[in-house]
């Protein structure tokens, strides 16, 4: 594994805490994200992984703590509390462990949603048919298009989200989050069901994403080859709390980290 | 069988005192028994063959579509027969009324009317997925607007015609803030609520307007102070209703493939996803809600001036019930399914009135026949091709970088 280069902190989350009644889900979680890095989150379930991730995206607002974003040519911000949708806007998409795709709706116009915050047409405008929402309707059309055949639907654009096999689902839920111009990537189990040979696609796509659009991506992720294979440093969560991180290697034999996976006794 | 016994076959006479036996009903109710239930058993039979059909062709998963739906998805043939249908609605008034007759003219308008409910509540309920079961209120809200303003400040039709869809438009977004909140069932029933105060309003305020009674004699549309007949001002109030119709297809086409019509659908479809993407969900909901009022408030102005007189009974839950109706019917977010399925429900009860007795018996097993075989609506929203280049993809990736 390369050495991360440690460029600019693009998500800092400082003692993150979330309470559901007298549950601690989350408990003073604190994570860094930098520039160009794969990060996993890993751990059993119902340690609080997705949890966490609903926090950071807005879904749910966090008891305690702090999530501060840094985007690259952007201005540092406090985003806990706020809407979902405006964190997008800041730049921070991500996709769901339970593939959420909006089926009745076409492959296409899947990931066209993506764009809605990027463009700016209003409703009087789309009603005239003026200028700016004809070319940013052609803009959506196209981008769209390339992102799909970034990652492989492009032949399939006009058939229903619902139509779709399990993995090319998986993809697709990828590429409507990467409409949405991010610079940091929130994948929640993209590997979750999927055979090997798909799994190995999807390392593959991981990857080349980061490559070509410079993104962050922070993945929770069960399935251990991946990643290790891809993870620059790694997270792992145990009963809401953090309890170790590192690169995948010190990961591997951190004793507290076996113990938490296999139990007391096959550690001893 | 056994049940329609009393209701078909025995008919006591209260003058004579006298029960009458009128057994010959009786073969009649067991022919359209075996009738119905032969249909039913042969539907479901043909249903489970398809069904089999499809999974022994296990890849394909195409959609089984109905001849209208095969009708609706060929753009050459579509057009064509959409020509021709705007072509006899223009002359359409002409060919059916005479001076002394334009009884088919004033249906049809009404029918329009309807048309332009059926696709207001399109947008809410179809489009935007939210439930809205007291959209009738709408309506009286601009149709009072006209019947007020006219009636107290002298204001001509034209002038309260938009005023009536914004004021519409106004009540949908009071009404929407607070509810927006709320999902499917629970919007179900505040709006259902909202629809029973509207009418109490309308029915117990007399000093305003009118109470049960109503206002009456409302001034119908005006044409630069023309004198009109009546045949004539039934025609020209269904060339304004036909106009409306054109506007609100061409508003909810135009809406529909665009961004704010892609979000609407997204929020129907999934809304934590689509808050995720970045869509603003307050304000695309309120949007959605707000647009459909205004036609709604539009359309009752026409209404009002077409009727000459309002009341709160045009305003029951049964219309908003009628109106939602269609917009199941026709297939939910479709335009044209919308048109066909308003049309239907409005014509046919006109023309049938020598069955008025059953209509609601026939209407309700409409409904559940339609919901068993045909439940995405006479027509499925269509899935739209978008164009895009596909060979010179490969150039764009690059040039993107």
């Amino acid at each position: 594994m390369t050495a991360t280069n440690k460029g600019k902190k693009l998500l800092e989350v400082s003692g993150l805490t979330m309470d559901f009644g007298g549950l601690r889900a989350v408990d003073t979680v604190s994570l860094d994200i930098f520039e160009g890095e794969i990060v996993a989150l890993i751990g059993p379930n119902g340690a609080g992984k997705t949890t966490f991730f609903n926090c950071v995206t807005g879904i749910y607002e966090p008891t305690a703590g702090d999530v501060r974003i840094h985007p690259p040519g952007g201005k540092t911000r406090r985003i806990n509390g706020m809407k979902p949708n405006r964190i997008t806007t800041f730049g921070l998409a991500r996709t769901f462990q339970n593939i959420r795709l909006f089926p009745a709706m076409t492959v296409l116009e899947n990931v066209m949603i993506g764009r809605h915050c990027r463009t700016g047409t209003t409703i009087l405008e789309a009603i005239l048919g003026s200028r700016r929402s004809t070319r940013e309707e052609k803009e959506t059309v196209d981008k769209s298009y390339q992102l799909l055949k970034r990652v492989g639907l492009a032949d399939v654009a006009d058939e229903f989200a619902r139509n779709l096999a399990y993995g090319a689902q998986r993809r697709l839920e990828i590429a409507r989050a990467m409409a949405t111009d991010p610079f940091l990537l929130l994948l929640d189990e993209p590997a979750a069901g999927m055979n090997p040979q798909e799994t190995q696609e999807l390392d593959e796509l991981i990857v080349r994403i980061r490559k070509e659009e410079n993104l962050a991506i922070l993945l929770i992720e069960h399935d251990m080859k991946l990643v290790m294979s891809i993870s620059d440093r790694i997270y792992v969560m145990e009963y809401g709390k953090e309890i170790a991180q590192g690169t995948p290697r010190e990961i591997k034999e951190n004793p507290r980290v076996i113990e938490a996976y296999l139990g007391e006794e096959a550690h001893a | 069988m056994f049940l329609t016994l009393p209701l078909m076959v025995v008919r006591v006479n209260t003058v004579s005192k006298e029960v009458e036996w009128r057994w010959s009903n009786l073969i009649w109710v067991g022919l359209c028994a075996f009738a119905i239930a032969w249909f039913w058993q042969f539907s479901i039979e043909r249903r489970a063959s398809r069904r089999s059909q499809v999974v022994a062709d296990t890849h394909v998963v195409e959609e089984k579509r109905s001849l209208a739906q095969r009708l609706a998805d060929d753009p050459v043939l579509s057009r064509r027969v959409l020509r021709v249908a705007a072509a006899v609605a223009v002359v359409f008034p002409w060919l059916v009324s005479t001076d002394q007759n334009f009884y088919h003219v004033n249906v049809m308008v009404s029918a329009l009317i309807f048309v332009v409910l059926g696709l207001g509540l399109n947008i809410t309920v179809g489009l935007a997925g939210l439930l809205d079961l007291g959209y009738i209120a709408f309506f009286a809200v601009g149709a009072y607007t006209y019947a007020l303003l006219s009636k107290n400040f002298d204001l001509g039709f034209w002038t309260c015609l938009p005023l009536g869809g914004l004021v519409g438009m106004l009540f949908g977004v009071v009404l929407g803030f607070p509810i927006l909140r709320l999902r499917g069932d629970y919007l179900a029933i505040v709006t259902l609520g909202f629809a029973s105060i509207t009418k109490i309003v309308l029915e117990n305020w007399d000093t305003l307007f009118g109470g049960a009674a109503g206002i009456a004699n409302i001034p119908r549309p005006d044409l630069f102070g023309m004198a009109l007949n009546g045949r004539q001002k039934s025609v020209y109030t269904y060339y304004i209703v036909l106009a409306l119709v054109g506007l609100t297809i061409l508003v909810t086409n135009r809406l529909k493939n665009s961004r704010i019509g892609r979000a609407w659908m997204a929020l129907r479809e999934d809304e934590i996803a689509s808050v995720a993407m970045g869509v603003d969900m307050a304000r695309t909901k309120l949007s959605a809600y707000a647009l459909g009022a205004f036609w709604a408030g539009l359309v009752g102005v026409v209404f009002a001036a077409h009727n000459n007189f309002i009341n709160p009974d045009s305003f029951t839950f049964m219309d908003s019930a009628m109106i939602l109706a269609m917009v199941v019917l026709g297939g939910m977010g479709s335009i044209l399914g919308v048109i066909i399925a308003s049309l239907a429900l409005k014509l046919l009860p006109e023309y049938l009135r020598a069955f008025a007795e059953y209509r609601m018996v026939v209407f309700g097993a409409v409904m559940v026949l339609m919901m068993i075989f045909r439940p995405q609506g006479l027509i499925n929203n269509m899935r739209r091709k978008y164009e895009y280049d596909t060979v010179e993809g490969g150039h764009d990736d690059d040039s993107n970088k």
